[in-house]
């Protein structure tokens, strides 16, 4: 065993570092690493960008213009980029819809989509989740009717808690072509351009302010047959294939590096009782025993890389999803606690890209309440933590 | 980078296990307890045909050139046997002493005899008062003519009473030094008692223990390194034996809560008591993860890297087997606090090893004073 790189791993942890400092536009990279809010042309530009250099999709097979790159490579350029003030790439379209329509869509339908994904042409949302469906995803109700000459659906219902969809070209959805039987058994993927009349998007505003989410109505919106992912009825297998792509990401590990540095900065920085915060032991003890628990994640993905690097992780991601979103809450909620006082002021200009205002506090503090605030979907979304352990406790210990 | 076991330690876990399973029954450990001797001289000896006594030590001294992880294998396997001999005392302890520090005269004497079986033997470091500290030494070498004179008193010399030779720690006048001490040298006492977890210690005190001029062990006055590094070695050990009786106990609840039945349906069918076990499972696999950084670093770390990881591995280790341990107890119900189960067992080494060589607030100070460091 050693966890030391082998020379073609280190090569490459390298070269993603060094095209990350050329290559990353400065005011991006300010953005990210401020906390200011970053807008649709920031994921773009960057996007873009990675294209360019034939990283656009890392977690595609060549064939389809990815970057063929194993599990651990894509881990290394996740954490690469993130630690490097990267925004995350989008993943409704290059992590989520792609795989699905990869594995069972028409050659048409690859053809017409994927490559509009890799540049970035079309951005993809997700509507999944109904008002009255959560975690119990199956019982969706949104209805799609096949027209009488079989040429097209018409879809009528609510989707929520929608990610970026008012960037969106695109909406992938899981909606009802059958109400009789198992509820699974009536659910089909469709594809659904986001221009087509009788769709409304209305948003949800977070705790911490900021637009991220939306409902999406509609109501009689017409969506042609051929964007019908696979078999009618057999959507609920796709979304299950999906719902395992999502959570490989969802360790954090990249996000909760970059916190942790953040936040041992920011311990310096600040002054109790005459000294750094940082001296305060009570304080202190805390930050390390989440750097403990992180470590701890990082070699938990390492074993799980070193298994079979060719092999997609097993439900023992959902672990690494609830030890991660943990971690970065902590961390997150660590580095409002270090700020005092001056993280309770609300600053909302002070978010804005390019903002050169006097903050409450110091440069880094406006946005501190805000994280820890916003981190709490972490243990929510992506399937909850509940529902993770539900799959472990099924699928690996057979309870 | 790369995580998997090589072949050759695949082949080492494997008859680690057979072992386990074959010879190492509960019933042979009640036995093997309730003794007098409270070890077992023919696990011992099959330790020894096995090579497991031989694995860290370099070929020349008659050992088999293993690493940490090696060690680690070994360490997992005593957790999930729950077996209770000297071979952290003997083998990574004392034998990782003279190793690290002896002179090659020393070696010689030494590491055949532990890697053959015939010899067992202890570190005597600890005092009374100094709880965890590596400094706190009060015991006193004196320079004689003809080399020292030792007064003290030792106390949790882990299985003290089941060694023939003891390496002890003491103030020689230059510092911290180390020593090899004949545990039937005139004026040793041995006060043997059994530990919570049914292992052995001993308080040994030392009145006028005289010895010769080449027991000392490394150079005078400059030993706490070296019982640092033990120490450390010590406790990635302690971490592996931890993860294999969290896995064993583990094992031991999901087969529980699949076959007990309350309200007519099996236990495990809650989703409080799922959740517990998912949650027992985590913290075994973030335990996991941690030995095998300590381990790992043990093997081929820097003395800081070795120093952090051990001391996180320790931290992470003890609150894992701190939460494994409790919730198989409560999951096994009045059954989890009977003595008949080995779950109870399981629970007390866990306890134990939580409270050896620095808890877990004593290692988090170390972590977290190194945060301080630019």
């Amino acid at each position: 065993m050693n966890l030391d790189p082998n020379e073609t791993e280190q090569a490459f942890r390298t070269e993603v570092r060094a095209f990350v400092e050329q290559s990353l536009p400065e005011d991006i990279r300010q953005t990210v690493l401020n906390g200011r809010e970053l807008g649709k042309d920031h994921y773009l530009r960057w996007q873009r960008i990675l294209h360019q250099r034939g990283w656009g999709a890392p977690g595609w097979p060549k064939a389809f213009g990815g970057t063929g790159w194993s599990a651990l490579q894509k881990h290394i350029f996740d954490e690469e980029t993130t630690t490097g003030g990267a925004p995350g790439q989008v993943a409704f379209g290059l992590n989520m819809v792609a795989p699905v329509i990869m594995a069972f869509g028409t050659p048409d339908q690859q053809q017409r989509f994927l490559p509009r994904i890799l540049t970035g042409e079309d951005w993809w949302c997700q509507g999944y989740s109904e008002p009255g469906s959560g975690s119990d995803l199956a019982s969706l109700k949104m209805r799609a009717e096949l027209s009488p000459d079989g040429t097209h659906y018409v879809l009528n219902g609510q989707k929520t808690w929608n990610t970026l969809g008012q960037h969106a070209d695109w909406i992938f959805c899981l909606v009802r072509t059958n109400t009789e039987g198992r509820q699974q058994a009536g659910i089909s993927f469709v594809l659904v351009d986001m221009k087509s009349p009788g769709i409304t998007v209305r948003p949800i505003i977070m705790l911490d302010g900021g637009h991220e989410i939306n409902d999406v109505f509609f109501d009689n919106v017409t969506v042609p047959v051929g964007n019908r992912i696979g078999e009618e009825n057999k959507g609920w297998s796709y979304a299950k294939f999906l719902l395992g792509h999502e959570r490989t990401g969802l360790a954090l590990i990249g996000q909760s590096k970059r916190t942790l540095k953040r936040l041992k900065a920011i311990a310096r920085l600040e002054r109790a009782n005459g000294k750094p915060l940082i001296e305060d032991q009570r304080f202190r003890d805390r930050i390390a025993r989440a750097e403990i628990d992180l470590t701890a994640l990082d070699i938990t993905m390492m074993r799980l890389l070193s298994v079979d690097e060719a092999k997609p992780l097993g439900p023992e991601v959902s672990m690494l999803k609830i030890r991660g979103t943990e971690i970065l809450q902590v961390l997150t909620e660590l580095t409002m606690q270090a700020c005092g006082h001056a993280a309770l002021a609300s600053l909302p200009q002070a978010l804005k890209p390019g903002w050169e205002g006097v903050p409450i506090g110091h440069i880094y503090t406006p946005p501190v309440a805000g994280w820890y605030f916003n981190m709490r979907k972490l243990s929510i979304f992506g399937g909850s933590n509940e529902i993770q352990k539900n799959i472990i406790s099924q699928m690996i210990l057979g309870l | 980078m790369n995580l998997n076991l090589s072949e050759e330690q695949l082949a080492l876990k494997e008859t680690l296990s057979r072992f386990v399973a074959k010879d190492y029954s509960f019933k042979t450990r009640h036995d093997i307890i309730h003794s007098e001797a409270g070890i077992s001289a023919t696990h011992w000896a099959q330790f020894a045909e096995l090579g497991l006594l031989a694995l860290p030590f370099a070929e020349e001294h008659g050992g088999l050139g293993g690493t940490a992880v090696d060690t680690m294998l070994v360490m997992e396997a005593i957790g999930a046997g729950l077996m209770v001999e000297p071979y952290l005392a003997t083998v990574v302890l004392a034998g990782g002493l003279v190793q690290g520090a002896g002179t090659e005269a020393q070696k010689n004497a030494v590491l055949p005899n532990i890697a053959d079986g015939s010899l067992r033997m202890a570190f005597a470091h600890y005092e009374p008062g100094s709880r965890y500290e590596i400094s706190q030494v009060a015991m006193r070498a004196e320079r004689q003519a003809d080399g020292y004179v030792l007064n003290g008193v030792k106390t949790f010399v882990l299985h003290g009473a089941q060694a023939a030779k003891l390496v002890v720690s003491a103030q020689d006048g230059a510092g911290l030094s180390l020593f090899i001490v004949d545990a039937e040298a005139e004026g040793v006492g041995v006060r043997d008692y059994v530990t919570q977890d049914n292992l052995r210690a001993a308080e040994i005190s030392f009145s006028g223990v005289k010895i010769g001029a080449d027991a000392l062990l490394g150079a005078s006055g400059e030993a706490q390194s070296a019982i640092e590094r033990a120490l450390d070695v010590a406790n990635a050990a302690l971490c592996a034996e931890a993860v294999g009786a969290m896995d064993a106990l583990n094992q031991a609840t999901l087969e529980y809560l699949k076959a007990r039945k309350q309200f007519g349906v099996a236990i495990g069918s809650f989703q409080a008591l799922q959740h517990r076990m998912v949650d027992m499972f985590t913290a075994v696999t973030q335990a996991r993860s941690m030995a095998i950084l300590a381990s790992i670093r043990v093997a081929s770390g820097t003395a800081e890297e070795r120093q952090w990881a051990c001391a996180a591995a320790k931290v992470l280790v003890s609150e894992s087997a701190r939460l494994v341990g409790q919730q198989a107890v409560q999951l096994h119900g009045g059954m989890g606090v009977t003595d008949e189960l080995s779950v109870s067992h399981y629970f007390k080494r866990l306890t134990c090893i939580c409270a050896s060589f620095g808890d877990a607030d004593y290692h988090l100070d170390y972590v977290s004073s190194r945060l301080l460091a630019a």
